[in-house]
């Protein structure tokens, strides 16, 4: 296999663990939205209301700047990162 | 200052924001000395777009780069702050707090999907959009499926939503302008659309980055000072976030106490048109999962398909920038956006609380209309009570507000002083603004990029593509501006619209465009218009009478347009013959960060 098509390999399994994780927090635990909103949450908020109003929302910040670090990686590993310029 | 504009950029954003602050102290000082509201207002509005003006000035270019992409060379950080201005419009924060005040969890969709769109930003999209080099969304789809056919329908699909978003941006900056400089709504959007141009005209994409990262600086400013001074003066928390639930829970039994009693369809005759009472739970899960899935996911996909996001990612240094620049977009909007269900929290406890001293529900009707804010946001048409049960006293189902009151008002009811009140407008001018700049810019990118120099004059010159660049500019933002002075329909829902319309049309053509090497010009055209033409079929009938299916509403119609997308881009690709050896080799180059961008070595 390519050099090439390694990359777009891991590439593509970066992004389905991404895709995934992101799913969960913006989708899956929604399906069950009343049932979790009678637990308590950080800070002691009802749970399904908090990720709405913080926790989807921070998970989804720091999702996209670990999925930027790994990418970088594998650009790196393959030798595809930029030069100089950030 | 030594050394390049860029390298100082830390330094010169750091006087502006310290200029702002003393600006604020200024104007605090002369409320003491007996300034009235209005000057206060017109100060915060007049001083805040001067500022705008003088960056958009400065910030004058003549070269297509610098116009189209900001030369390129935007730092992470700040295009962070541009995107998140770019993006935050008038709705998001005159809007929102409002939204959650009165919906609660199933208006918290949008807070979900206006957030969780920008992982598919960072991931699908816009670091290949960077490597390609192109200067609009539509440059993109025009190269990678060639034709200048699927080009003109990108354009479309772009000016449809993009159109439908910055009427209400408009709007918007009308609404704010007429009430803190005391103008007619008519008259007044025409000053937002001049403060708009003032930006964008000279300096293209330039001018709107440096502006839009003066205004986001504004727009924070304007609404985390008020959250944290009201928490603090309410005693529910000196940092809001992390301290409210006992606020959160007490509404829950107020709620519990007072009952959502329904009113009939008499009594709310009476109500002035726009204005809601509480008649849904505050931190319970009152929608189906579906229904809160559906809306979030049609902003997630929409986020993902709008031109005036994508094309802020256009402007970094590099792929490796472009990816960061997503994750410090989506942290400066959820400073934002985590702050908007907190404030509707602390104003609908101060107001329903009857233990607390500007709580209303319990008191007397006639109490109430005594009240100096009642009185003055009533003549604004933003609140209203009556006595529908006879009883002389104000029940919960008797008390009705307008939504942007939420943000406007409740600096007002906690008895902040009106310095707040006008930082509140000069924010919600700036939100307003950036965001009509960016979409702005957008469609007359797109005509005077893929329609004029793609397609029409491919040999005309820099300097005439600038002038029709910046014409274009200004027909389009006074197109818009007369269709915002026939207020058609409310901020929010054109918002939303504008979501829909771009994942029905351009969703599945991006992102497949990247990752499906098959997809071709047939099948993007197909996708395209298919898409954009089923997505807006849909929205007719529900808007007539319709009943739609599988839950689809009007809101969410982009969920419909888009599977029709996928499905034709998809069944026509395949049908029809495989795109050339050149187009697949520039879709493998496009996947990697490295090497020269595609549009630039042709």
């Amino acid at each position: 296999m390519s050099k090439q098509a390694q990359h777009w390999e891991k590439t593509r399994g970066l992004l389905m663990v991404t895709l995934a994780i992101w799913f969960v927090f913006s989708i899956g635990i929604f399906l069950f939205g009343a049932e979790m909103n009678s637990m308590t949450g950080p800070f002691g908020y009802p749970l399904t209301y908090w990720f709405t109003c913080q926790g989807s929302l921070g998970i989804f910040v720091i999702l996209i700047f670990w999925f930027a670090n790994r990418q970088e990686k594998i650009d790196e590993e393959f030798g595809f990162s930029e030069r100089g310029d950030d | 200052m030594k050394g390049n504009f860029i390298d100082n950029l830390p330094k010169v954003y750091g006087i502006y924001t310290g200029g702002f602050i003393g600006f604020i102290i200024i104007m605090a000082i002369g409320e003491q000395m007996g300034m009235t509201a209005k000057a206060i207002g017109v100060c915060f509005v007049a001083f805040t777009i001067a500022i705008y003006a003088l960056i958009g000035w400065l910030s004058r270019t003549a070269q297509a780069d610098a116009y189209y992409v900001a030369g390129r060379q935007v730092p992470t950080v700040f295009n962070g702050m541009a995107t998140a201005a770019d993006w935050m419009s008038g709705a998001s924060f005159v809007a929102m707090a409002g939204g959650i005040y009165f919906k609660g969890y199933g208006y918290m969709a949008l807070l979900v999907g206006w957030t969780g769109g920008y992982v598919l930003v960072a991931t699908l999209l816009a670091p290949y959009l960077r490597k390609f080099g192109c200067y609009t969304v539509p440059d993109f789809i025009g190269t990678r499926y060639g034709g200048n056919l699927t080009r003109l329908l990108a354009v479309i699909v772009l000016t449809v939503a993009s159109f439908t978003y910055v009427t209400a941006q408009i709007n918007a900056t009308g609404t704010i302008a007429s009430v803190a400089l005391d103008i007619p709504f008519q008259y007044a959007v025409y000053v937002g659309l001049v403060s708009i141009l003032l930006c964008s005209m000279l300096g293209g994409m330039r001018g709107v980055t440096w502006t839009q990262v003066a205004q986001y600086i504004v727009l924070i400013v304007a609404y985390l000072l008020p959250v944290f001074w009201i928490s603090n003066k309410m005693g529910a928390g000196f940092f809001p976030h992390f301290m409210l639930a006992d606020e959160v829970a007490r509404i829950g039994e107020l709620e519990q106490q007072f009952g959502f009693v329904k009113n009939s369809a008499a009594d709310l005759a009476n109500v002035p048109k726009g204005l809601a009472g509480i008649t849904k739970a505050h931190s319970a899960v009152n929608a189906t999962p579906w229904a809160f899935i559906s809306l979030a996911l049609a902003m997630m996909m929409g986020t993902a398909s709008l031109p005036h996001v994508m094309m802020r990612y256009f402007t970094t240094p590099s792929v490796k920038a472009a990816r960061k620049s997503v994750g410090w977009s989506l942290f400066f909007i959820f400073l934002l956006y985590s702050s908007a269900p907190m404030l509707a929290t602390l104003s609908k406890l101060s107001l329903i609380d009857p233990s607390l001293p500007t709580g209303i529900i319990g008191k007397s009707i006639a109490e109430v209309q005594a009240i100096d804010w009642y009185q003055n946001w009533n003549a604004a048409n933003l609140m209203f009570v009556s006595d529908f049960n006879g009883n002389g006293t104000l029940e919960l189902n008797e008390f009705f507000m307008g939504g942007k009151a939420v943000v406007l008002a409740t600096p007002e009811i906690a008895g902040l002083p009106y310095v707040i009140s006008g930082l509140v407008a000069a924010g919600g001018m700036a939100a307003a603004m950036s965001t009509a700049d960016g979409l702005i810019l957008a469609i007359a990118n797109a005509i005077s990029h893929d329609v004029y120099y793609k397609i029409i004059d491919p040999k005309a010159e820099t300097a005439k593509r600038l002038v029709v660049a910046r014409v274009l500019l200004v027909v389009i933002g006074f197109a818009a501006a007369t269709i915002a002075a026939l207020e058609i329909q409310g901020i929010l829902g054109s918002v939303i619209w504008a979501f829909d319309f771009a994942m029905s049309g351009l969703f599945f053509p991006l992102v497949l465009g990247v990752w499906w090497k098959r997809a071709n010009k047939e099948g993007a055209c197909a996708g395209m218009a298919l898409g954009l033409l089923s997505g807006l079929a849909y929205l007719i009938w529900v808007r007539n009478g319709g009943s739609g299916f599988l839950g689809i509403t009007q809101l969410t119609f982009g969920i419909f347009g888009s599977a029709v997308s996928l499905v034709s881009m998809v069944v026509v690709s395949l049908i029809t013959s495989a795109p050339n050896a050149a187009t697949q080799k520039m879709v493998d180059e496009v996947r990697v960060p490295s090497g020269r961008s595609i549009i630039g070595k042709q």
